[in-house]
């Protein structure tokens, strides 16, 4: 092992973070686009690394007598969440370029691109981190840098959107540090000394009790964090108040910790009591789904309408994990990568509609079809994209957790696919309301332009990508699927067999 | 007749003998030295006395020198090197504080004639003529050295002298605020009044137990309760009436009533001199009675203390929601961390692998990372005001984040270390004690632990949305320090960066300097 290339990828952001502390106010924004994009060059060499079979793990000891090490490792989803990470950084940055110009946000371009490298460093080691300490130091040290994103440069109700945000994450964070002090008491006395590798860490065989309350504490966390009804209420504040930028952030890439984390951790440390927890997951997957479908189709506000869009597709991914099945999970990983992208493109363009606007309520639009064409062209595209049409990325991921989910359970497969006829209402009901229709007095004397170039070379590589890997899925499918099957199989759990194949 | 001389280790209890002397020193130039040189020349010595401790502690630990010392009444174990050089540090950087005289036009936070009726004419004479009490040094000194004595002791008696001796300085210290006169006298009366009051308990409560086991050594009532003459009832009584004394000291609800008034009350420079420096010699002193004396009574008092740190953690967390005021606010924030503090006591004597932490080395890494960081805080308290001296209202820091960014960032960080988020050292504090809670079988604690520091965290959050989202208070500036007050800031901050990032080094330390001498 020559060059540490995990450790390297996650500090070239925080090296742009540092850099952007000093007063260099000219070139702030070039400059963290910049370290922006070279982290996405480097990442994308890691991948390359990794596809090539070069071993990257990283182990060094941290905190000797905690027994917690500085481990890092790439397995086929974080590759998947690295790569979403990276792309995404680079699309917000240009999305929120003008941001500052208009002279409505308190806060100056440089600390927003601050945080926001801040942020991705965080966040990048978050998924590629393989000690469970370790983990859990930077999934809490990610609140940090979100939380001055909201509050620093949201709506009128930032303030109270930004601490909605902290605590609900903190009370999940804090139930998830009674599970990992309880994991070190049990495991250090199980192994004999202590170790926080999850390599270390699965199949150690603790009492079924121990193990439930353990991977409950673990499950609330990412509950939390990867909105599931009952506990989501603070997204949608988030993304009403947050600008469009940050929640791509938050519901595009923070999120994604939370059914990364159920995988990784709750599936391979505690399989016994994952799958007992199961069928209650099922249930509130279900309820996620349905839920923040209907709660999509109420909504009045643009961004919220999307963040409710994103606890119904939240649904789907649980659904895909606690089936247990390869297709399904394998389904989740890909559904987790392509959410991203649909969201961010959702998110953004009508950021740049509602920055055109003033106004993020339905109510204020009609007809923006007619002055803005490709504006809303591109919202559609994003849109079809989000209720998971067949040649968008998104249609494969849906697919193939439903089939998972059918080869186990048919009864709730079909309860899910209501949440697909449902998308199609919120979407399409949305675009009717907001682009078709005659064009109202206010949309004609604010939606003076269609997307600029700017705007343009931020939804072009999204929608080529989602376009892309909904043609050809089978590039990012090779690169999941080996991880899932490895991870189902540390869970000892096989697939059901082929319903309808045997006879 | 054949008396024997006792013994006693000159160079081991050197860093003790240099404060001590150190502090009479400092008396001395009081009395000797023109009024004009006062102020420098106690300074100097000051830090050349601590300094000097220091460089002692060090040799002497290098040398592995340790033990049962004079005459069996001071242990200097792993505990107390680890309580002797934090106290020394810690000292260091909270009486720096004391000699800030740039914010004040030239004069220090204490006031001229302290002995002055507040707005009498000998008060203003007083101020005219610039008069100011340096004998704040030697005074901080003596109680230093109290705290150091207090944190080793072997003997009930000698517990309680030191006891006495690192109190008395802080009643005269807490009384003697410039501004806000009477707020501070009262603190001070107060402080005194409940003080003696809990010493008295403490009294009884050791003559209790030297009726029980027939000695003040805390080796020998262990003795005592493994092969016992007596019932247990005289036990009992003495270790309740011992730990009302005890826990008054570190502030444990329903003991803690005297924190809030005279946190807010005393100099703020005082306070927070206090708030570590007496909360870790009364944790380590009480760990130790516990620990060796009453260790094999463990069944006993463990519960009972699960329940005590319960409250204390509700009470002060809960209270500290209500604040308005900044320094009331962090008085119970010290109430809520004594209270996770003592969940790591309630998992003591459990048996840890080797080469880690167990209950004790976990107890004082939460206290040194906690000193840092409330050191640095209430020194950033002082620099915070408006035109009648400091502005500790939460009102006032408004904005404050957008006029002074660098500084609101630092106190910013310091509250997340309080609240224990991850990355600085307030977290591995927090981990470190509940761990050691785990351990002890006190899982149901550690869930309430949480609790109460989501709910903690909720105050500390408010501090820092108040900073960054308020509108800037134009009453309220930053007042200019000279170094006394920007170099425990900084240090406090650094090693708080410190502690969270790479806390290894210390753990490793303490991981061998945890084990009580008996």
């Amino acid at each position: 092992m020559s060059v540490p290339w995990l450790t390297v990828l996650g500090l070239i952001p925080l090296l742009g973070a540092a850099v952007l502390c000093f007063p260099v106010k000219e070139i702030a924004k070039g400059l963290g686009m910049a370290f922006a994009l070279i982290t996405a060059g480097v990442a994308f060499g890691v991948a390359a690394l990794y596809v090539g079979g070069t071993e990257l793990a990283e182990i060094a000891p941290w905190i000797p007598p905690f027994g917690a090490s500085w481990a890092l490792g790439l397995d086929g989803m974080s590759l998947m969440m690295v790569l979403l990470t990276v792309l995404l950084v680079p699309a917000v940055l240009l999305a929120e370029w003008k941001l500052f110009d208009t002279g409505a946000f308190r806060w100056s371009a440089q600390v927003f691109f601050a945080l926001v490298l801040a942020l991705e460093s965080l966040a990048l080691f978050v998924f590629l981190a393989d000690d469970v300490l370790l983990f859990y130091l930077f999934f809490e040290a990610t609140l940090i840098p979100m939380y001055f994103l909201i509050g620093g440069f949201g709506g009128a109700r930032r303030s109270y959107a930004a601490v909605k945000f902290l605590l609900f994450s903190l009370a999940g964070g804090l139930v998830m540090l009674f599970s990992v002090v309880g994991l070190y008491a049990e495991s250090t006395r199980l192994l004999g000394r202590p170790s926080f590798l999850v390599s270390d860490l699965a199949g150690l065989g603790f009492s079924p009790a121990t193990g439930m309350l353990l991977m409950v504490g673990f499950l609330f966390a990412f509950a939390i964090k990867a909105p599931m009804v009952p506990v989501h209420t603070w997204l949608p504040t988030a993304a009403e108040e947050g600008t469009p930028g940050t929640s791509v952030l938050l519901v595009g890439i923070l999120d994604k910790i939370g059914t990364f984390g159920m995988i990784k951790f709750c599936l391979v440390l505690f399989p016994d009591a994952s799958r007992e927890a199961g069928p209650v997951m099922i249930v509130l997957a279900l309820i996620s789904i349905l839920y923040g479908a209907v709660a999509a189709i109420g909504s009045k506000n643009l961004l919220r309408l999307v963040a409710y869009t994103s606890v119904s597709h939240f649904g789907f991914m649980v659904l895909g994990i606690y089936t247990f099945t390869t297709g399904g999970m394998s389904g989740t990983v890909f559904y987790m990568f392509n959410h991203g992208f649909s969201t961010a493109a959702l998110f953004l363009v009508l950021g740049f509609l509602i920055s055109r606007r003033g106004s993020a309520l339905v109510e204020s639009f009609g007809g923006v079809q007619k002055v803005a064409p490709v504006l809303a062209g591109t919202t559609l595209v994003a849109g079809l994209s989000s209720l998971a049409l067949p040649g968008m990325s998104s249609f494969v991921s849906e697919f193939m957790v439903l089939a998972g989910t059918w080869s186990r359970e048919p009864w709730v497969a079909a309860v899910a696919v209501l949440g697909t006829v449902l998308a199609a209402v919120y979407i399409l009901l949305m675009y009717q309301r907001v682009m078709t229709g005659p064009v109202t007095d206010q949309v004609r004397e604010h939606v003076t332009t269609d997307l600029n170039a700017r705007e343009r070379w931020v939804m072009a590589p999204l929608l080529a990508v989602i376009l892309a890997l909904g043609f050809v899925p089978q590039v990012a499918l090779n690169v999941i699927e080996p991880t899932v099957v490895a991870t189902l199989t540390q869970a000892q759990i096989s697939d059901p067999a082929v319903p309808f194949a045997e006879k | 007749m054949n008396i024997p001389a006792p013994t006693f280790e000159w160079f081991e209890l050197s860093p003790l003998l240099i404060v001590l002397v150190g502090a009479c020193l400092g008396v001395l130039v009081e009395a000797l030295m023109p009024r004009r040189l006062r102020f420098v020349s106690q300074l100097v010595l000051l830090a050349a006395t601590v300094l000097a401790a220091i460089v002692m502690l060090v040799i002497n630990w290098r040398q592995g020198s340790g033990g049962i010392l004079a005459m069996g009444s001071i242990s200097l174990d792993g505990p107390a090197y680890i309580a002797w050089g934090s106290l020394l540090v810690f000292g260091l950087l909270g009486i720096l504080v004391f000699s800030e005289r740039r914010l004040d036009n030239g004069a220090t936070v204490f006031a001229a004639s302290a002995s002055s009726v507040p707005g009498s004419p000998l008060e203003s004479e007083a101020t005219t003529a610039r008069l100011e009490h340096s004998e704040v040094f030697p005074l901080a000194l003596f109680s230093l050295a109290g705290m150091m004595v207090f944190a080793s002791a072997n003997d009930l008696i000698t517990l309680f002298i030191a006891l006495e001796v690192m109190s008395l300085p802080l009643y005269v210290l807490s009384a003697m605020a410039r501004r806000r006169r009477l707020l501070s006298q009262e603190a001070g009366l107060k402080y005194f009044l409940l003080g003696a009051f809990s010493s008295a308990f403490f009294l009884f409560g050791m003559a209790l137990l030297y009726g029980y086991a027939g000695s003040f050594d805390l080796k020998a009532i262990d003795v005592a309760i493994a092969a016992p003459t007596f019932g247990p009832g005289l036990l009992y009584t003495g270790i309740a009436m011992l730990a009302v004394g005890l826990l008054f000291k570190i502030g444990v609800v329903p003991f803690h009533s005297w924190i809030p008034d005279v946190y807010v009350g005393a100099p703020t420079p005082v306070t927070g001199f206090m708030a570590i420096c007496t909360k870790l010699a009364a944790v380590i002193g009480g760990v130790r009675v516990f620990y060796v004396a009453l260790g094999a009574e463990r069944w006993s008092w463990q519960p009972l203390l699960a329940v005590l740190a319960l409250l204390t953690m509700a009470v002060g967390a809960i209270l500290a929601l209500t604040q308005t005021d900044i320094k009331r606010m962090l008085a119970y924030s010290s109430v809520a961390h004594a209270g996770f503090l003592l969940t790591a006591v309630v998992g003591a004597l459990a048996v840890v692998p080797e080469g880690q932490v167990n209950s004790v080395g976990s107890i004082m890494f939460y206290l040194i990372a906690y000193g840092f960081a409330v050191i640095a805080a209430f020194a950033i308290v002082t620099l915070v005001r408006d035109s009648a001296g400091e502005a500790n209202a939460l009102s006032g820091w408004s904005g404050l984040g957008r006029t002074h960014p660098a500084l609101a960032g630092v106190f910013a960080f310091l509250m997340l270390s309080f609240a224990g988020i991850p990355l600085t050292g307030g977290f591995i504090g927090k981990w470190a004690v509940f761990s050691a809670a785990w351990r002890g079988g006190y899982w149901w604690l550690v869930l309430a632990a949480i609790i109460f520091s989501l709910v903690a965290a909720y105050f500390y959050i408010r501090v820092i949305v108040v900073m960054f989202f308020g509108e800037p208070n134009r009453q309220v500036a930053v007042g200019k320090a000279s170094g006394m007050t920007w170099v425990p800031i900084v240090v406090g901050a650094a090693a708080t960066v410190y502690l969270g990032l790479f806390p290894g080094q210390l753990l490793e330390l303490l991981a061998g300097a945890e084990v009580f001498w008996r």
